[in-house]
């Protein structure tokens, strides 16, 4: 099946109207809560997104992704915490404005992916997914040590969420639209990103490191600057996350939540633009209602039990459809874009 | 006048003295082939040269500058180029943004993160004039996966002359592919030399008589003989260790 330009033009705007309308078209129907859902969608979406310029365009399988986004959350929510208690943090008081917390979050996740990245892109293959979820743990364990941040148990935004001028992030329509735009927006950013001479070298690497150096590119730079990047936007991610919870925990961190971020990716189609987002879109519903649906169709045991559908369901997806659900949508096997071959 | 002066070069693998105290000089200009059994250790000695081993000992300068302290990635830059034994392009990328991606490499750092490369209309059309240089005018836009093997071939030497080198290290660019190809390259040589220097690793006999100024012959990593065609080919040294008695017809 070969969809028209025009199909597709007409298929995208019908698909951005409906994500626009999605709070109104709930709220008609009487099912207010699905914008929340769909929030958190879009926040792992992006978080899924960041994590597929590493993954999809430059090759590398980092295992612990939700570390970034972790701290990016926490950042939200130590700020805010200091802002109830109206304590000092390093001599700082803390803040619920979103427009300096949410930043900061971004420059704190980039920086300590940036430490990070120094250390772990000089290894590769096995040993540098084993390495990025060393580091993963080592975070997950230094927040369930943070007494003074809630330890194991987390924290609360006790005074609700950020406060942006002109918007209430309290309202979860509004919070829903943040999301989407911010979605978009890092969409957008990363397509650019991985059109320029930086992401013609970073695709470059995933094809061929030894070659890229012969021609005389020093791979390592480029990678650190595309660990950073990457690692910022999930701590985009993460301040979502923390303001759409309006709570932060470890668990934000746990390993198992970098392997939900990377099947996301794959399940959707590393190293396209819509396929991590359909992932996350396919990945979250199933969690979601895949056991209301078994309790609706009387099947407490399976209820229960959902993961024992689910997994299977995900290997088959990832074994049937090659190229992941954006294949089988498209029918575009070749996931890659094809900067001048058109 | 001297372009490369390897010196007392030696890299030992164990036992194995890949190469043995190794000295020798690329004038500027010349074609040099290098010639010698399998496991003579010629793609060790390029690769030390490239810049992906290091030698225990023993010198090289290039250009006047000690190349030992020139990390590997810093090389092309100093006009120093290799193509490789086995063809090692980007797969995925059509020929066409192969060859743009060393033209950008060449042009300084790639920290451009905004402007779209299909866009770069001056980086396209440079790009395009290496591949008609070699012959792939009309694959362009083909994903180099899907280009015959002789194709890759060019599209490699094309990349490697994008660089601009000085000083081409050429492992086996004639490696398996066939007779009429095989022309096509020699023919893309002989257009190169005189305009830039070549160090030639070639198996094929025929080709390496026909295009090289001087010819070296390496066996277990020690130069036995560096002359000119004709004379190598009269060497009785050469003939004995290395073209062996009954090979010399083929040499012939």
């Amino acid at each position: 099946m070969m969809l028209s330009e025009n199909f597709e033009a007409k298929l995208a705007l019908g698909v951005g109207l409906l994500l626009i309308g999605f709070p109104w078209l709930v709220n008609w129907l009487e099912e207010p809560y699905l914008v929340s859902t769909a929030s958190r969608i879009w926040i792992y979406a992006l978080a899924a997104l960041s994590l597929n310029l590493l993954l999809g365009y430059a090759g590398l399988v980092s295992f612990g992704h939700a570390a970034y986004m972790g701290v990016g959350a926490y950042v939200v929510g130590i700020l805010a915490w200091h802002q109830y208690e109206e304590t000092n943090f390093l001599g700082l008081p803390g803040t619920l404005e979103g427009l300096i917390a949410i930043p900061v979050s971004m420059i704190v996740s980039g920086i300590v992916a940036l430490g990070i990245g120094a250390l772990c892109l000089r290894t590769r293959g096995i040993y540098f997914i084993m390495i990025t979820l060393a580091f993963a743990q080592m975070l997950f364990y230094f927040f369930v040590s943070l007494e003074r941040y809630g330890g194991d148990d987390g924290l609360m935004m006790m005074d609700g969420r950020n406060k942006i001028p002109g918007l209430d992030l309290g309202e979860d329509q509004q919070m829903y639209w943040i999301c989407l735009i911010v979605l978009g927006l890092a969409t957008w950013f990363l397509r650019r990103l991985s059109l320029s001479r930086f992401g013609m070298v970073l695709q470059a690497l995933r094809q061929n490191e030894t070659r890229l150096t012969a021609i005389g590119v020093p791979p390592y730079p480029y990678m650190l600057v595309a660990f950073v990047v990457s690692g910022a936007l999930a701590g985009l991610s993460g301040a979502l996350l923390t303001n759409h919870m309006e709570f932060v925990s470890p668990d934000f961190l746990h390993w198992t939540r970098s392997g939900d971020l990377l099947i996301m990716v794959i399940l959707g189609g590393i190293g396209t633009w819509t396929g991590p987002i359909l992932g996350a879109i396919v990945f979250l519903l199933l969690e979601e209602f895949l056991p209301l649906l078994f309790h609706g169709m009387g099947l407490y045991l399976l209820s229960e039990h959902w993961r024992l559908v689910f997994g299977p369901a995900l290997i088959c997806i990832v074994l049937f459809a090659k190229g992941g659900l954006h294949a089988l949508l498209f029918q575009k096997m070749k996931g890659v874009d094809d900067t001048f071959a058109n | 006048m001297t372009l490369l002066r390897i010196e007392n070069l030696h890299k030992q693998f164990g036992a194995l003295a890949a190469t043995d105290n190794l000295s020798l000089e690329v004038n500027h200009g010349e074609l040099h082939a290098l010639i010698g059994p399998n496991g003579a250790g010629k793609t060790t000695l390029i690769s030390q040269l490239s810049g992906s081993l290091r030698p225990d000992s023993g010198q090289i300068q290039f250009d006047g500058r000690n190349l030992l302290q020139v990390p590997e990635a810093t090389r092309p830059s100093l006009g120093l180029v290799r193509s490789f034994q086995i063809t090692s392009i980007f797969p995925e990328f059509s020929a066409l943004e192969n060859v743009a991606l060393v033209l950008q490499s060449q042009q300084g750092h790639s920290f451009r993160f905004w402007k779209a490369v299909r866009d770069d209309f001056e980086l396209r059309t440079r790009a395009e004039e290496y591949l008609k240089w070699a012959g792939l005018d009309r694959e362009m836009a083909i994903p180099a996966y899907a280009l015959a093997y002789g194709q890759q071939r060019q599209l490699e030497l094309a990349m490697a002359l994008a660089l601009e080198p000085k000083l081409l290290l050429l492992d086996e660019p004639m490696a398996g592919i066939g007779a009429e190809e095989s022309l096509q390259v020699v023919k893309l040589l002989q257009q190169l030399k005189g305009k830039i220097t070549m160090l030639l690793i070639e198996h094929d006999m025929d080709a390496v008589f026909a295009v090289a100024d001087r010819v070296s012959v390496l066996v277990y990593g020690r130069i036995i003989a560096t002359d000119t065609p004709s004379e190598i080919r009269e060497n009785a040294e050469v003939r004995q260790a290395y073209l062996g008695e009954h090979e010399i017809s083929v040499a012939n």
